[in-house]
């Protein structure tokens, strides 16, 4: 039998891209999909006659793979759709890994794209649109602000678990501000402290609005191929160390303890794959839907120990020059976040790892956990990935 | 008692737990195989698999797990709040504690259940344990 092990570092990932971040006047979601892919396919030095793999989802059609593969002209022979929510776009990783090994296909593009602030059809009717086709008949009677009330709620029971403060919460956006600062294609650059955190607009104690990810467009996509192939194509190759998914529950009521997700058993599998600790990790993109979402995957991860996850951000130690950099593009609260975050999470691991982030490059990045949540902390993937020395 | 689930049953957990409350009757489920409750209702046992599900009647005593006072205008009906619920019998689920000052809510506090029957569907809620 194959080992989950004898898979690590065989597969990289060769090109990214994407397209009609914040706000994509007058596209649709596959035009800025397919803006995404192409960039994604030429930065590898690819053509998209090249791609035979497929990996997408959409929130709102179920079949949305067959209108991608039929909008860029593909005739895939490895088909990828799992829907997780936000985390979808990493747990295509293994799958894909899995596809090229086997020869089953030679260059796997993973690709989404949204435009639910600028749609006519956006946020707002996707969420009401979803009370009827994926009912939850024991958590919507109570109108929970869909998806904030749930995050509030594990917030709330962190702090009351383990003393964690509204400044240590404050501390998350305001470090990722200060990375967003740095990213030129970032939507939220404007100096923000933990104060003006603590003063905006209460959404749903104890969050407010800037304790929330952004709502914007935008689509992204990365192509992958073998890493005998990668090194030959004009990117340095980035390579897929590990990665693991883990799914426990969907709604927040059937979550077991709201201050432990699933990231737990899915971090321990990807480190195991790749064969590293998280002390090897010079750079982490965890998924910050909220605040509460990088203290509860720091913990999680293992970064520290569970319930030190407020403390471990104090005084600036995941923004630049802190201690581990964490979501070093802005992240969901301050760069993009077009309603599944995850593809973006993998786009500035890349760019870290081969050395093309610009002002807001983290030196000697040679490994990056990339960390995907989706719906209601009810899906996580985490992926290990290493730069060109890592092979 | 739950009807069995093959054959012609005429409705399913989901149903039979709303038409209970509707009559004002909160139920949960409990396994026979290996004596858990569990909520949400469903058509087999989460903890073991079996099959073999009845109806219980629990206590109705509770504790708040957690809880958000979700934001809303004035003119839109104002603040409410949205929690969680851990019933006496270990199992949670989502409701929202009434009859509670706005800043009276505490994690920890025990409250008791209600069945709350009007315009829609019937609901299950919590007011605080010393008011029940």
């Amino acid at each position: 039998m194959m080992s989950l092990e004898s898979l690590r570092g065989q597969v990289a990932i060769a090109g990214v891209g994407h397209a009609g971040l914040g706000e994509a006047q007058g596209h649709t979601e596959m035009e800025v999909l397919a803006q995404a892919a192409a960039r994604a396919v030429a930065d590898a030095g690819l053509n998209m006659r090249d791609i035979d793999g497929l990996a997408t989802c959409s929130s709102s059609a179920t079949m949305w793979s067959m209108p991608v593969a039929e909008y860029l002209g593909l005739k895939p022979r490895y088909i990828e759709a799992t829907m997780l929510g936000g985390s979808s776009f990493v747990s295509h990783l293994l799958p894909s890994v899995m596809a090229l090994v086997s020869g089953q296909c030679n260059a796997v593009l993973v690709c989404y794209g949204s435009t639910q602030k600028t749609a006519v059809f956006g946020r707002k009717e996707g969420v009401k649109a979803r009370t009827l086709l994926d009912p939850q008949p024991f958590e919507y009677p109570y109108s929970p602000l869909s998806p904030v009330t749930s995050y509030a709620l594990a917030a709330a029971r962190h702090m009351h678990q383990y003393g964690t403060t509204r400044e240590q919460l404050a501390e998350v956006a305001v470090a990722a501000r200060a990375w967003a600062r740095l990213n030129p294609e970032a939507a939220m650059r404007d100096p923000l402290s933990i104060a003006d955190v603590l003063a905006s607009r209460p959404v749903s104690d104890p969050l407010t609005v800037r304790d929330c990810c952004l709502v914007s467009d935008g689509g992204g996509a990365y192509v992958m191929v073998r890493a005998d192939r990668a090194r030959q194509l004009k990117q340095p190759p980035v390579y897929v160390l590990g990665s693991a998914t883990a799914v426990w529950n969907r709604q927040i009521s059937s979550m077991e303890d709201l201050t432990v997700t699933a990231a737990a058993e899915s971090g321990k599998r990807a480190l195991a794959m790749a064969g590293l600790t998280v002390a090897d990790v010079d750079v982490a993109e965890l998924y910050d839907a909220f605040t509460i979402n990088t203290l509860l995957f720091l913990e999680d991860l293992g970064f520290c120990k569970k319930g030190e996850g407020g403390a471990f951000v104090q005084g600036g130690a995941i923004a630049p020059g802190g201690r581990l950099p964490v979501n070093t593009n802005g992240g969901g609260l301050s760069c993009v976040h077009p309603g599944m975050y995850g593809i973006f999470l993998v786009i500035e691991a890349v760019r870290q790892l081969r050395a093309q982030a610009g002002e807001r490059q983290v030196q000697g990045a040679d490994i990056a956990l990339v960390h995907g949540n989706g719906g209601t902390l009810s899906s996580q993937s985490t992926a290990i990935l290493g730069g060109p020395a890592t092979h | 008692m739950q009807r069995e689930m093959e054959g012609a049953a005429p409705s399913g957990p989901q149903e039979q737990y709303f038409s209970n409350l509707a009559e004002g009757r909160f139920r949960i489920q409990r396994c026979a195989a290996c004596g858990a409750h569990q909520f949400f209702p469903r058509v087999l046992c989460m903890h073991c698999g079996a099959q073999d599900l009845a109806w219980t009647e629990p206590s109705g005593a509770g504790t708040v797990y957690s809880f958000s006072i979700v934001r809303r205008k004035p003119d839109a009906g104002g603040d409410y709040n949205v929690a969680l619920v851990d019933l006496q019998e270990g199992v949670r689920m989502m409701s929202r504690i009434d009859g509670v000052a706005p800043g009276g809510l505490r994690i920890g506090m025990p409250v008791r259940a209600h069945v709350l029957r009007g315009e829609g569907q019937p609901l299950v809620v919590f007011v605080p344990a010393e008011v029940a």
